[in-house]
């Protein structure tokens, strides 16, 4: 008799076949351009039961350009393991032949040359037609939305998020769990979750008084004869990565007992599948597997990993989606008997130039943005160099941003947030108000002002630093390195807090940080009340403006050892 | 000098106060105060569960649960704080179940160590690492 474990790891070739046979396929026809909808949508239909995953689409209605990170460094048993494996590495571990559009959508490999063949990606009319089109073939299938949606734009900020809330109500998931959302706060998103036809899920959200759930934990469906319990795990850290008095009434946490109690609950309840719809990030996702019994299917987000074949952690599979709506992941499962017995996977690529965009969403998106239209879509600057952010350490749309802070609030050092949204823009673009918040948008903006001395700045820098290499991932917060304008540092990935990062130096001058001495500092996205000053869109903005043209020069002040 | 009711109440808390927090210099280390709980014992693993958020929400109320069926005392130690005694907790016979909950307050990154005493006098010990953070950048 073959073996639970037996069956899914033969599911698990044999999924990689199909993977591969379908990525494959539409790669060299791409070459050929000959990239066509139906080979994008192409899925032999498997089991009984569909799920459709998508996350952190960070309020990009509209295509975008985004380019995957060139570091995305792993520590401990992550080290060398996908999502911490990039480029051309990454391409030579999933099979994917370079230049290829499957290549161009997953690494950073020649992101500029490879964009003019391939175009921008995601769009949510795009995912709508996606969406369609998968539930055309299996109407059953569950839709899940990993959360980080109602948060990044210009026009979500604008209408407190309401523009992705009627967006997504048009989409019609089933479910969804949360954490930029939050940024609203607790008034607002209990408002909108009053009205939302679908589940707010957060098995983790507990009322920070009395230490009691707070929030709808899981809820089950019955589709295609099956029962389906989805769990919903919101973002752990949200009361520390962002600011808690926003929603003092809330307390998070990983609560790995919680989460078992959980499962045992709808297990007794005698579910056939547990899906869990997790924004902890990967890492902590793998590690939660490990641990916590009875998970037939992790949906992760929140660190915007984009992963070609889901990861098996013991009986869990692990899906990874990406972000920006950037991909849309369709997985089909085998239950029978109570049991998950194998599955079939494919990351969708978003091409926005070849899936047609649904009318009905297209218009949708259009009247949202109509009032702001103009404002959105004027034109600040241009630039001359490849603007991106996702990465562990700077980035150039950061350096753009330090140096805008540093020169409009004459400061001598920089702070910017190594927050993961954000998507790109090429060599030649327009920059618009809209895309300057797409880099910066949230409702805690303001650009302060103060002294630091070097001995704080080091320890701010070591404490993010082991948010990101803390070699247990139940330490992790998902963020990248924060960025840091007008300071250079060396950073030993490979050892503990305090004593990662050494050779602190003003950038300008070369001289030393002295523990002792007070700097200039200025920044955004302070998670202390009470924070003044203006927006960081509106320093940004003004910064660009008076360039005409941005050109960045490579950066060199963040040196990177111990990997 | 006219001291001011407003004044003389601000003394006199300030009295309560020193009376009540633990001079650090004086306070008992971990090792002396495990000592003292287990009488020489070697602590076990097992039976024993200390439940505590990996990354503190706010340092100053940190809520820590420990569970230890069958124990007759639990005791909780802040290992890194300048006085690591938190608090001792006796079950006695009638006791419905051996688990205690309350929160602390936490000066810095640190370890909390919980020490059961069972019924035969054995010793059984856990410990979670408490992260507090400065915090921000998430994302």
């Amino acid at each position: 008799m073959i073996s639970r474990r037996e069956f899914l790891q033969a599911s698990l070739a044999a999924s990689a076949i199909v993977g591969v046979s379908g990525f494959g396929n539409w790669s060299r026809l791409s070459a050929q351009q000959a990239l066509t909808e139906d080979q994008l949508l192409q899925f032999d239909d498997f089991g009984n039961v569909t799920l459709i995953h998508i996350t952190d689409i960070h309020a990009q209605l509209k295509p975008i350009w985004f380019r995957e990170p060139e570091w995305n460094i792993g520590v401990g048993d992550a080290k060398g393991k996908p999502p911490h494996v990039v480029g051309d590495a990454f391409a030579q571990m999933f099979n994917l032949t370079p230049g290829s559009a499957e290549a161009y959508a997953l690494t950073h490999e020649d992101f500029v040359a490879l964009g003019k063949t391939y175009g921008k990606m995601g769009g949510m009319d795009r995912v709508a037609t996606v969406v369609k089109s998968i539930r055309a073939a299996r109407p059953d299938a569950l839709l899940l939305d990993g959360g980080d949606t109602w948060h990044g734009s210009m026009t979500s900020l604008l209408t407190n998020g309401q523009d992705m809330v009627n967006v997504m109500n048009a989409l019609t998931p089933d479910a969804m769990t949360s954490h930029w959302e939050w940024t609203f706060g607790t008034e607002r998103v209990q408002e909108i979750v009053e009205n939302l036809p679908f589940a707010f899920l957060g098995a983790n959200i507990f009322d920070a008084e009395w230490d009691e759930p707070a929030f709808e934990p899981y809820k089950i469906f019955e589709r295609a004869s099956t029962r389906i319990a989805v769990i919903g795990q919101a973002f752990p850290y949200m009361p520390i990565a962002n600011p808690r008095w926003m929603f003092p009434e809330y307390s998070f946490g990983i609560r790995e007992e919680r989460m078992q109690a959980v499962v045992n609950e709808v297990r007794e309840a005698g579910v056939d599948l547990v899906v869990c719809l997790s924004h902890n990030g990967f890492d902590v996702d793998q590690k939660m597997a490990a641990r916590v019994q009875g998970i037939d299917v992790i949906l992760t987000g929140h660190t915007h990993d984009a992963i070609p074949e889901p990861v098996l952690v013991g009986q869990t599979i692990l899906i990874a989606s990406g972000s920006n709506g950037k991909f849309v992941s369709r997985v089909d499962l085998d239950v029978r008997d109570g049991k998950m017995m194998g599955f079939r996977h494919k990351l969708i690529p978003i091409f926005a130039d070849v899936i047609t965009p649904d009318a009905d969403m297209a218009a949708l998106i259009d009247a949202e943005r109509a009032p702001f239209k103009d404002q959105l879509e004027e034109k600040i600057g241009t630039t001359e160099s490849l603007l991106y952010r996702r990465g562990n350490f700077q980035g150039t749309w950061d350096d753009l941003i330090c140096d805008a802070v540093r020169s409009e609030r004459d400061a001598q050092i920089a702070l910017s947030p190594g927050v993961r949204w954000g998507p790109s823009l090429m060599p030649g673009d327009d920059i618009t108000r809209e895309d300057i918040h797409n880099a910066t948008s949230m409702t805690y903006g303001q650009v302060y002002r103060t002294e630091m001395t070097g001995e704080t700045l080091h320890a701010v820098l070591e404490d993010v630093a082991d948010n990101l290499f803390n070699t247990d991932p139940y330490y992790q917060q998902g963020g990248d390195m924060v960025r840091v304008g007008g300071m250079g540092f060396a950073i030993d990935v490979s050892k503990p807090i305090g004593s990662r990062i050494t050779n602190l130096a003003l950038t300008d001058t070369g001289e030393a940080i002295d523990a002792a001495k007070s700097y200039t500092v200025a920044g955004w996205a302070s998670v202390n009340e009470g924070t003044t000053g203006p927006q960081i869109w509106d320093v940004v903005e003004a910064h660009i403006r008076k360039l005409g043209t941005v050109k960045l020069d490579p950066n060199t002040s963040v040196s990177v050892t111990g990997l | 000098m006219k001291l001011s009711r407003r004044d003389a109440l601000w003394a006199g808390l300030g009295g309560i106060a020193t009376a009540t927090l633990a001079n650090p210099l004086f306070a008992k280390t971990v090792e002396e105060l495990s000592a003292d709980f287990t009488g020489g014992a070697v602590p076990g693993t097992g039976g024993i569960t200390i439940t505590a958020p990996e990354i503190a929400e706010n340092g100053n109320t940190v809520p820590v649960s420990v569970n230890a069926p069958g124990a007759v005392a639990i005791m909780l130690l802040a290992a890194g704080n300048p006085t690591p005694a938190v608090a001792t907790f006796a079950f006695g016979p009638a006791a419905g179940s051996q688990m205690a909950a309350t929160r602390i307050r936490l000066a810095t990154t640190q370890d909390v160590i919980a020490l059961a005493k069972m019924a035969d006098g054995s010793i059984v010990q856990a410990v979670a690492t408490v992260k507090v953070t400065i915090g921000g950048c998430g994302g």
